[in-house]
């Protein structure tokens, strides 16, 4: 659908051959490539304004160097002040530091992921910290709200708040404080009913709510896949109930997730957590460096790879990695590959692996394939006989056909597949050649064919 | 115009767009059209999450006819609405239920948290209000409390719930409770299904597993495969629509949430892209909130012309 960012970038600077600082005319057209790829990306239009402000004042006179081009000095630029902007290096642990028992309020828009959240932060804080936590619902408006938490609650492993119906949020919410002191809970997280920033009289309870039980977090949950409307939300909340963090749902969409920008940038309170998935341990520190790729459209390589070493048996990884760095890796290596990385993926986690690799992983550009491609690869590699595994080249167009067919994919999937194994197979034997050494000197870029390099990732 | 159409979703869309309008009106109060105002115009329909692309369209085809011309604020606003009603128009189509079918089979889905339960919940009620009989089926076997949520719409509307154990196959759930809509000779049977984000293919499979699974009993089912959008999502929502589309063969969409802030222009984005059906909008959490989508109010309440 769009290219990259560093793809529209290099076209714009492609006519650009000039060396020295960059100008004013020569960065405008590059600003304008930016701007659409935040907004494509659903950052908030105020945002957008103030970021393409800064990235200009640092963009201008600064040195283009032999060894880069225009194009890549202005995506660094950037990258750097995108992840400036989204906190820096480091993620920011929730704050914990008042006397027990520490309240935790959740608040955001319906649907939002508020109640799935505290249970994960419940279990993380009961697993990892070793926490007593008390799980309390103060959500009176959607049906069985209450219901929900308590079940979450039990799978999580801890207590949670007795229902009693018809009394009010900000009763539920004393409630649950007095039971935290009285019995000695460490953390009580309250979870609140989803509202809307326009909504005054809730805004107003909300308000009563975090008065009564003075919380040490109030934490904004917002779905990754929020738009424009991100400024109201961020600061119709900020603004009622002083937001100390915020956590960002559904990052285990597609979506590009420019929300997390408008939101940081409006609260200015940083975003604590992730969410990657429905299940309760489905939570995540939050790194800048990750959404930064990913609102430029370069993809969560470093997250991919992160997750592909903890799914992948190391032993196995080991054993395809020197069947490539030998040069004898087939499609039958490759369907072994991506049965052990449908989990993680992503095929950067099996270059990882790699020795000399692991320091450029942020440049692997062939991430973001999704497990839905994965698992029809694995489905038309199946579909293949022995010979076709082990000799690829001796697909052609009735056999692709049959392929497909086999699969239930289309030979269009299958031609993709292959293109995808052949360049891995170019891309081992440069890595061959090349060495540690040379890898380490040239970057990934020595790796890629040519034509490729600017290539989008799927 | 339907009686009290909009009045709730009005009353939202005039605070939202509130913003907005005060922005075309700062804009366009005696002023040429030129480029700078186009401009300004085009970055107040991406504030509105119609989405870069999208805009500079509407935005080109209003250059074509108003450029240079002295225009009032509600001049411009009108013909915006127009331009944008133009768009919407035919994509503002009811949902029929067909009385013959007994029953019209509609799977509702969508990504997480959207209001999939709650639609169905405000579906039944219009039904029952219709004097049609709906049943509804829990299908959201994983979401903790899923089924008792829609329990509690089947009580609040007075609808039949089928429901089966916690992660009970939802496919099965769903064959079976056409079994007995089809002998109880019920009207709709409205079919809830867990929330699930569009690029995880094994989930997306569980739903093309439930179409395949109905269409033993009836060939035609689902007659209808309602996609729920929240009106507060950007630009993603139109990988939702593509994917959903693709693997459930998705026939019209309900947008969510037009009560908040969130102007859902997206929807003019994805009319364009695709030309779904646009059956209703939900203004709000209780069972009444539902309004059918009528291009030219929604239009209007978008660039917030009175
Ligand atoms: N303000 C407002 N809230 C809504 C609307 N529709 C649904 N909601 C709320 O949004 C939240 C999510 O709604 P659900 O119906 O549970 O959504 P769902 O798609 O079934 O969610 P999952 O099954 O968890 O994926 C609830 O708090 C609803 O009350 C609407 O039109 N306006
Ligand atoms: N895929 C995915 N789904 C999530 C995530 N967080 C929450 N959900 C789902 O989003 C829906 C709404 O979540 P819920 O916690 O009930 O939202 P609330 O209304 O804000 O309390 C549920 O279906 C959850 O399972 C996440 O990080 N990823
Ligand atoms: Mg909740
Ligand atoms: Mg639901």
């Amino acid at each position: 659908m769009f290219d990259t960012l560093s793809g529209k970038l290099s076209g714009v600077f492609d006519r650009l051959r000039s060396r020295g600082a960059l100008n004013e005319a020569d960065i405008a057209d590059a600003l304008r490539e930016v701007r659409l790829a935040l907004l494509e990306a659903d950052v908030a239009l105020p945002v957008v304004r103030d970021f393409i402000n800064t990235v200009r004042e640092r963009s201008l006179g600064a040195e283009v160097l032999e060894s880069v081009s225009p194009g890549q000095l202005v995506i660094k630029i950037v990258n750097d002040v995108l992840i400036e902007a989204l906190g820096g290096a480091g993620a920011v642990p929730l704050n914990l530091n008042v006397a027990a028992p520490v309240p935790i309020l959740m608040v955001g828009l319906q649907g939002s992921g508020k109640t799935t959240t505290s249970g994960k932060i419940a279990l993380r804080l009961f697993k990892r910290d070793r926490k007593r936590v008390l799980l309390a619902s103060l959500d009176t408006q959607r049906p069985a709200a209450q219901l929900q938490l308590q079940q979450l609650a039990q799978q999580a492993g801890v207590a949670s708040l007795p229902i009693i119906a018809g009394q009010t949020p900000v009763e539920i919410a004393r409630r649950a404080m007095d039971t935290g002191r009285r019995e000695v809970f460490d953390v009580v997280i309250l979870d609140t009913a989803g509202r809307l920033s326009i909504d005054q009289a809730l805004m107003d309870e909300v308000r009563a709510i975090r008065e009564a039980t003075s919380p040490a977090e109030t934490l904004l949950v917002v779905d990754a896949m929020t738009g424009q409307d991100a400024v109201n939300t961020a600061r119709a909340f900020n603004e009622a109930v002083g937001v100390t963090g915020i956590v960002m749902t559904r990052m285990d969409g597609d979506a590009r997730g420019g929300a997390a920008l408008s939101m940081r940038q409006i609260t200015g309170a940083p975003i604590k957590l992730t969410g990657s998935g429905e299940k309760l341990d489905a939570l995540e520190e939050f790194h800048p460096e990750r959404v930064a790729g990913r609102i430029l459209g370069m993809g969560d390589i470093v997250g991919l790879v992160e997750r592909a070493s903890e799914t992948v048996d190391q032993d196995e990884a080991e054993k395809l990695a020197r069947k490539m760095a030998r040069g004898t890796f087939d499609l039958d290596d490759y369907a072994k590959q991506l049965k052990q990385i449908t989990k993680m993926g992503s095929l950067s986690g099996i270059l990882g692996m790699l020795p000399g690799i692991g320091k450029m992983k942020a440049q692997i550009e062939d991430a973001n394939l999704d497990q839905g491609i994965l698992k029809r690869q694995a489905a038309i590699i199946s579909s293949m006989t022995m010979k076709e595994r082990r000799t690829p080249d001796v697909i052609k167009a009735s056999r692709k056909k049959r392929i497909a067919a086999g699969s239930g994919t289309s030979v269009q999937e299958v031609n993709r597949l292959l293109k995808q194994f052949d360049d891995m197979s170019t891309m081992m034997k440069r890595m061959t050649k090349l060495g540690q050494k040379g890898l380490m000197r040239q970057g990934m870029g020595a790796l890629m064919p040519k034509q490729q390099q600017n290539r989008r990732p799927y | 115009m339907a009686l009290g159409f909009f009045s709730r979703l009005k009353e939202g869309l005039t605070r939202s767009t509130q913003k907005l309008t005060t922005g075309i009106t700062t804009v366009f109060t005696r002023r040429k059209l030129d480029d700078a105002a186009l401009e300004e115009l085009e970055e107040l329909l991406i504030a509105a999450d119609l989405g870069p692309a999208a805009a500079s369209h509407i935005i080109e085809e209003f250059r074509r006819s108003k450029f240079g011309k002295d225009v009032t604020d509600e001049e411009v606003k009108q013909s915006l609405a127009e331009e944008i009603a133009a768009i919407l128009a035919p994509v503002a189509q009811p949902l029929v239920i067909d009385r013959a079918l007994r029953p019209h089979v509609v799977l509702v889905v969508g990504v997480n948290g959207t209001g999939k339960t709650t639609t169905i919940g405000k579906l039944a009620l219009q039904y029952q209000q219709q004097g049609l009989r709906p049943i509804l089926v829990a299908g959201d076997t994983f979401r903790a409390a899923a089924v008792e949520q829609l329990q509690v719409w089947g009580s609040r509307t007075g609808a039949v719930v089928v429901s089966g154990p916690p992660n009970a196959d939802a496919a099965g759930l769903a064959y079976d409770a056409l079994t007995r809509a089809r002998n109880e000779g019920a009207d709709v049977l409205l079919i809830d299904t867990a929330g699930r984000l569009h690029n995880k293919a094994a989930l997306m499979e569980e739903l093309a597993k439930i179409i395949r699974v109905l269409q033993k009993q009836d060939p035609t089912a689902p007659h209808s495969v309602l996609l729920v959008l929240d009106a507060t999502t950007g630009q993603n929502a139109i990988e939702q629509v593509r994917v959903f589309s693709d693997l459930v063969a998705v026939t019209g969409l309900v947008v969510t949430k037009l009560d908040g802030s969130a102007r859902g222009g997206i929807v003019v984005a994805l009319a364009q892209a695709f030309g779904l059906p646009v059956h209703a909008v939900g203004v709000g959490e209780q069972a009444g909130d539902l309004r059918p989508f009528e291009a030219m109010d929604f239009a209007r309440g978008l660039v917030g012309a009175s």
